[in-house]
């Protein structure tokens, strides 16, 4: 039976491995016998690494050579948040430099939540001569000195993303650095950026790359300038406008509307910054294409933005400021039963008093008249538990479920209740759910809902929620399939932690911040387990060597890894070493 | 008043106010030593409101107009909670103007802000909560400036108000850099109000150490580290790498060549400052004094 492996040439089964993609797949395939190891590792073209120091680059280049494709994570997600300092880490200087010099044939790089340098970018479009992907998320770090010198010398660039990066901006005149001869764009994201790009320069751009498909502007792009650069791009699928304000003229309305029709293939729009009301009708006589609307930075009124909405029959996506309210969902839930994504951002994140007419009643009716709703997003400043009862009710087939109830600690409204049964309906009806955030008033109680029935749950956010270390005992125990937890300001402390050190080596990462772990117990964690880097931030009272061992931690990382402590540790991030 | 006060973990008290400004009226004495001031040694503003305490230049900002919602008093040393989300800032400050009157009795004094921005919402901020991406949050901002500026009929044209200049800010004794993005800011005052949020912390040092929620006051190291007066100066590095002293040329020069904040010791801003005040007089077209 064992001489079956030696059956097939290692072509057939290089062949044969080459169908498979999915990285899981391939880890798997890898751990059949050291002969499959050795032959998939040859032919794997892809890898996406969720932590960029869970494993080192010399490591991944020693042993995949032929990677084609890498994708990196960096920072925790907190630090979308700000709850990261400045210069923690996620440089990926080293990985560029290590895949400079062993894949030449590279073609892909996307790089989230990273530390990026302009001597990296310019070392990526020197080394790499067939390169065509670079997506830059949530990225900073670097300028548009560095963008100029991708854009002079990437002959074969496909796709430049710059999503939600922080870019230094010198100047606009790097998007001129596309030499005349450069054809291949099919993806440009720059609506990051803050300055003016070169009109003139896109336009030639556009001009010479037939396939671009997908085009978001920054918001410096006027509204006049947007019908010039539609003309030039007739493929488009995906179109993040500028600036969506101009004097209200019929020509450049119906100029726009015109554009918009020209581009047959349109089906998801963005941008949107300023909107005015009176040129949202624009998009009318394409609604029908759209499957993709983002709307969250269009901060018009309600009954335009439910004009539109109800327009697009077929939307699948929808992303939306709490402009909307609830009557508004109600009209989405009558008109867009293919809806799968809803996401409403707040306008007033910080107000005390609601100041506009959205609650809960807005997402209980989307949840109940769109059947393909999966993944919701919902800031809100009342919840209930019948609410969320409801919503359970009507989709088991969430997969991703984030609320955000605007005041920390919010009880039921109705009741004055925890809404732990509430979340703990929907972690039971939706068995399927992959990630969930929660928020409101919560016990323990909760957290023993998700143990029982979050077995598919590979993400959970958690802020000011629990009574005790069982809360996250239940967690963690519960969630078979875990990948990340972040908690913040939770009664969270040493036993809970201790008590399931293990669980946290089949984690990707565990963050904790102002909750009740010691330094104790960190160095106890560290000391025990070698497999886990346990990382204190440490404030201004020092390094907690010098602390007592009952001092509590501020914030706190851990991430398995295979590459031993990270080499780039800031002064202030702190990791256990000695006896 | 005091205008450190006690708040409980994250900051939303949701004890009575009284019962809050009770627990540290004792400190009031001692707090009032200890209170972050970025201005020339020996400078003293005769009145301890409420206001701005951050000296720019030697002069002494107790400007009633200046933004105030100080935040400090934490459980930790460097706590979320006592720190304002600096990136959030610009809804404080601009909020920070907004409401007529603080809601709660134990809100330090707002006083009035400058004129782009009305009145604020009293809340006190959590850092990173409501949990919104920097990119949305300054995105936000700007509409609400723009759409500010449209009223005063001053029309800004989207490249104007939109982008960001983050540069990064240290302080002398601080574990850690925090960043700012200079575009959230329109004068010298909202930036200093800033950078006295961000930075109060490092400088009252840790309220308790230990035991969750917070039983305790004030431990005793952290009322020893207290007796300090803390007096900083903040410079700034421009495009040519030379440090000046920030508050001397006008704000947009000031923007478009800062590329990064330091605040300085007292101690070692003496030696500078006197300067600063001598060249005063013949640098009346000479923006740029050199401190180094």
């Amino acid at each position: 039976m064992p001489r079956i492996a030696y059956a097939f040439p290692d072509e057939v089964l290089e062949h044969v491995f080459s169908f498979i993609h999915s990285d899981q797949d391939r880890n798997a395939i890898s751990l059949v016998c050291k002969s499959w190891y050795e032959i998939e590792r040859w032919c794997r073209r892809s890898i996406f690494v969720g932590n960029c120091y869970a494993v080192s680059p010399v490591m991944v280049v020693k042993r995949f050579p032929k990677l084609r494709s890498i994708s990196l994570k960096g920072k925790p997600h907190f630090a979308d948040f700000n709850l990261v300092p400045e210069d923690w880490g996620g440089y990926a200087c080293p990985w560029i430099e290590a895949m400079a010099s062993a894949y030449p044939w590279l073609e892909e790089i996307r790089l989230k939540r990273m530390v990026l340098t302009d001597e990296s970018l310019e070392l990526i479009s020197k080394s790499f001569k067939n390169f065509q992907v670079l997506v830059l998320s949530s990225c900073e770090g670097f300028s548009t000195d560095g963008l100029a010198a991708i854009a002079a010398n990437c002959r074969n660039l496909r796709e430049l993303d710059l999503r939600e990066s922080e870019v230094e901006d010198l100047s606009g005149h790097w998007l001129s650095q596309f030499p005349d001869s450069f054809t291949s764009l099919v993806s440009l994201n720059i609506s990051c950026l803050g300055s003016e790009v070169s009109t003139c320069a896109l336009e030639r751009l556009l001009a010479g790359c037939p396939n671009l498909q997908s085009l978001r502007l920054n918001r410096a792009v006027p509204l006049e300038k947007l019908v010039n650069l539609l003309g030039r791009s007739p493929n488009l699928v995906e179109l993040g406008t500028g600036a969506y304000t101009s004097e209200m003229q019929p020509d450049v309305f119906s100029d726009l509307s015109r554009a918009f029709v020209g581009c047959k293939q349109l089906k998801s729009l963005s941008g949107f910054w300023d909107a005015m009301p009176y040129y949202l009708p624009a998009v009318y006589p394409i609604s029908s294409r759209l499957t993709s609307l983002n709307l969250s930075y269009a901060t018009t009124e309600s009954p335009y933005l439910v004009k539109l909405v109800s327009e697009c029959r077929n939307l699948q996506r929808l992303w939306v400021m709490d402009y909307i309210e609830d009557s508004g969902l109600e009209a989405l839930a009558v008109s867009c039963k293919d809806l799968r994504e809803l996401r409403v951002f707040p306008s007033d994140p910080f107000g005390l008093e609601p100041n506009v007419a959205l609650t809960e009643r807005g997402l209980v009716s989307v949840s109940e008249g769109c059947p393909e709703l999966q993944s919701v997003l919902y800031f809100c400043r009342q919840m209930s538990n019948a609410a969320l009862v409801t919503i359970a009710r009507n989709r088991p087939n969430m997969t991703r479920f984030r609320l955000c109830i605007i005041e920390p600690r919010k009880p039921d409204y109705l009741t004055l209740q925890p809404l732990d049964a509430g979340f703990g309906a929907i972690v039971e009806h939706c068995k399927n759910l992959r990630r969930l955030s929660l928020s409101g008033l919560l016990t323990d109680r909760v957290f023993e809902y998700i143990g029982s029935y979050g077995k598919k749950l590979e993400m959970l956010s958690v802020a000011f929620a629990g009574d005790s270390d069982l809360g996250l005992h239940y967690v963690l125990s519960g969630c078979d399939n875990l990948r990340k937890l972040e908690v913040r300001d939770c009664p969270f402390g040493d036993k809970a932690l201790l008590a399931n050190a293990a669980k946290l080596e089949t984690m990707r990462s565990l963050w904790m911040s102002s909750c009740n772990v010691s330094f104790g117990a960190c160095k106890l964690l560290g000391q025990k387990m070698p497999r886990l880097n346990v990382e204190v931030i440490i404030d201004e009272r020092g390094p907690p060597d010098s602390m007592p061992e009952s001092c509590l931690v501020e914030k706190l990382y851990i991430y398995r890894t295979v590459a031993g402590p990270r080499m780039d540790m800031p002064g202030f991030v702190w990791r256990y070493t000695g006896p | 008043m005091s205008r450190l006060l006690e708040h409980d973990y994250i900051g939303l008290a949701e004890k009575p106010s009284m019962e809050i400004s009770e627990k540290s009226s004792h400190l009031n004495l001692n707090l009032k030593e200890t209170e972050l001031r970025l201005g020339l040694p020996g400078s003293e503003s005769p009145e301890r409101k409420p206001t701005n305490l951050i000296s720019l230049f030697g002069k002494d900002l107790r400007n009633t107009n200046a933004l105030k919602n100080l935040v400090a008093g934490s459980k930790r040393g460097f706590s979320d909670d006592a720190v304002v989300d600096f990136e959030g800032k610009i809804n404080n400050t601009h909020k920070a103007s907004q409401s007529a009157k603080p809601k709660q009795d134990k809100k330090p004094e707002i006083s009035e802000t400058n004129d782009h921005v009305s009145p604020p919402s009293s809340k006190e901020q959590v850092v990173g909560w409501p949990p919104i991406r920097s990119f949305r949050r300054n995105t936000m901002a700007c509409s609400l400036i723009k759409n500010k500026d449209d009223d005063e009929e001053e029309e800004r044209k989207p490249s104007e108000a939109s982008g960001f200049l983050y540069v990064k800010v240290s302080m002398d004794g601080a574990p850690y850099l925090r960043k700012v993005d200079l575009r959230m800011y329109t004068n010298y005052m909202q930036l200093s109000s800033a950078l006295e949020q961000m930075f109060t912390c490092f400088t009252i040092g840790e309220c308790n150490s230990g035991g969750f929620p917070g039983k305790d006051g004030l431990s005793e190291s952290s009322l020893r580290d207290l007796l300090h007066v803390s007096v900083h100066v903040v410079t700034y590095e421009d495009k040519d790498g030379d440090w000046m002293l920030v508050g001397d040329v006008p704000w947009e020069m000031f923007t478009e060549s800062c590329r990064r904040l330091r605040i300085m010791k007292g101690s070692e801003a003496i030696g500078l400052a006197p300067r600063a005040m001598e060249k005063k007089g013949w640098s009346h077209n000479n923006n740029c004094r050199r401190i180094k």
